[in-house]
């Protein structure tokens, strides 16, 4: 996966799995209030059959952002690197 | 005729605060899409609309997540899903004389399943005293379910006493304390209340009334105390989660959340709770008590006017009840409505236990309900034109 926010050199990424869209945003807001770059996108397909939203961060910042979403108290289904 | 008094609030309030009717429209125009339902962005921001609501509802009522926010269509669905998801055969619950018949109504289908139902009586003013719920208690308790303001009185029931004595319930007893159930509907962005504090397990909201949102908007806030395993959803369907399961899921807010949510209606209800924050529920309040006991003083004082409940401001909601002698209230209601633009609403208001309570089934009374819009001229004008009717004169 070459794909970055700017669309210039490539950015390793991972994605957070969380339980659902409704549960989303509100990791979304704990992951931009501690300053970690995130983008909801379409859960890949072979991660989870699930019609819904993950979040798509830096692979550099996977350990901080786990660490700020158990804080918030959201709760994780997986963590992948895509 | 002079400008339009509109004094039925307790059933939605009126007019609603512009930034509600905005927020619904962005929704509709700009934001469009099915929240939770898709990945794309137009869903995304819809999805964010959403947990803004949630966000909103827990900030005013101090809930302990906004993912314990659980959105319906209204209080009734609300109290619908506590009672019905909570109580099995065998198990007894307490509520009060004052109860609206969504409360009520639900009850009494549960006791014909076997569920054991006691009505503590309350006072003829409406005031419930907490040491009668207390003696109310037995080994089978499960739930304590109070209406917080009556919606024929507007008595405030001592809902964060119950809650303080239940938190306070021995360790080592030997039966698990009851959940403490309150149908918010006529208090919620009216009166304080903080759920944490005051004990509080499932809260019933509506966002129509004194949130000043869009009618068909509404919810249960889901306290920590309570098992998701012991509450049962009141419907299963599509979440936009889990779909490769035909099981419900099992997580907060979507096993109670079935099917496509309001999303203009909520968009709007995060509007009106944002204009209740901004003003200050305490304010609110206190304005509210102000015009409140004006307009109690002011029925009062004309002859053959009988205003029911505790006629203090500070133990009742913004709420009044009354009757003028020798005139049936529709009579009433009909001439303020034609005569002086004075919307009201007149009978039994839904609540039978509580007319009985106060001794006005079955002729019911004139319910005035004021909002945080209505002003002084209004209460002046209103009180005017009951001197009048009861005068004789047109």
């Amino acid at each position: 996966m070459t794909s970055n926010e700017q669309g210039g050199t490539s950015v390793q990424h991972a994605v957070i799995l969380v339980h659902s869209a409704n549960h989303a945003p509100k990791a979304e807001k704990a992951l931009q209030q501690a300053g970690i770059t995130c983008k909801l996108i379409p859960v890949p397909r072979r991660l989870s059959s699930d019609c819904g939203v993950c979040l798509r961060i830096r692979r550099a910042d996977q350990e901080t952002a786990l660490r700020v979403l158990e804080k918030a108290r959201v709760e994780i289904e997986g963590v992948h690197e895509i | 005729m002079s400008k339009t008094i509109y004094f039925d609030n307790a059933a939605t309030s009126w007019p609603k605060p512009p930034e509600v009717v905005e927020a619904m429209v962005r929704f509709l125009d700009e934001v469009g899409a099915n929240p939770g339902r898709a990945g794309h962005r137009m869903a995304v921001e819809a999805g964010r609309v959403v947990y803004e609501a949630r966000e909103a509802v827990a900030e005013l009522f101090n809930a302990p997540d906004p993912l314990r926010v659980v959105f319906g269509p209204n209080a009734t669905e609300a109290l619908n899903l506590a009672l019905r998801g909570l109580l099995r055969p065998g198990d007894h619950v307490v509520t009060s004389s004052m109860e609206h018949n969504s409360m009520m109504r639900p009850l009494r289908a549960l006791e014909r399943q076997g569920v054991e139902v006691t009505v503590v009586h309350c006072s003829p003013e409406g005031f419930l005293d907490p040491t009668d719920v207390e003696a109310a208690i037995r080994p089978n308790t499960v739930m304590i379910a109070l209406n917080h303001g009556s919606n024929v009185v507007g008595t405030l029931l001592p809902v964060a006493e119950v809650g303080r004595m239940l938190r306070q319930w021995p360790a080592g007893a030997q039966h698990a304390a009851p959940l403490l159930l309150v149908d918010a509907a006529q208090t919620a962005g009216a009166v304080p209340m903080d759920m944490q504090a005051d004990g509080i397990d499932l809260l019933a909201f509506t966002g129509h009334k004194s949130l000043y949102g869009p009618m068909g908007t509404g919810g249960l806030i889901i306290g920590e105390q309570v098992g998701l395993a012991r509450l049962e959803p009141l419907k299963r369907g599509g979440t936009g989660s889990r779909s490769e399961r035909e099981e419900q899921p099992t997580f907060l807010p979507d096993m109670y959340e079935s099917g496509t949510p309001n999303g203009p209606g909520l968009a709007g209800l995060t509007a009106g709770i944002r204009w209740v924050l901004e003003q200050g529920v305490e304010a609110i309040r206190v304005r509210e008590m102000a015009l409140t006991q004006r307009l109690i003083d002011g029925l009062r004082g004309i002859p053959g006017v009988t205003v029911y409940g505790g006629l203090d401001a500070r133990r009742q909601t913004a709420t009044v009840s009354f009757n003028i002698a020798g005139m049936e209230p529709s009579e009433v209601g009909l001439r303020l409505d034609e005569g002086y633009g004075m919307m009201c609403r007149v009978g039994l208001h839904c609540a039978p236990a509580a007319h009985r309570t106060i001794s006005t089934f079955p002729v019911g009374t004139v319910r005035f309900s004021l909002g945080a819009l209505n002003t002084a001229e209004d209460v002046d004008g209103a009180v005017e034109a009951v001197a009048r009717l009861a005068r004789g004169a047109l």
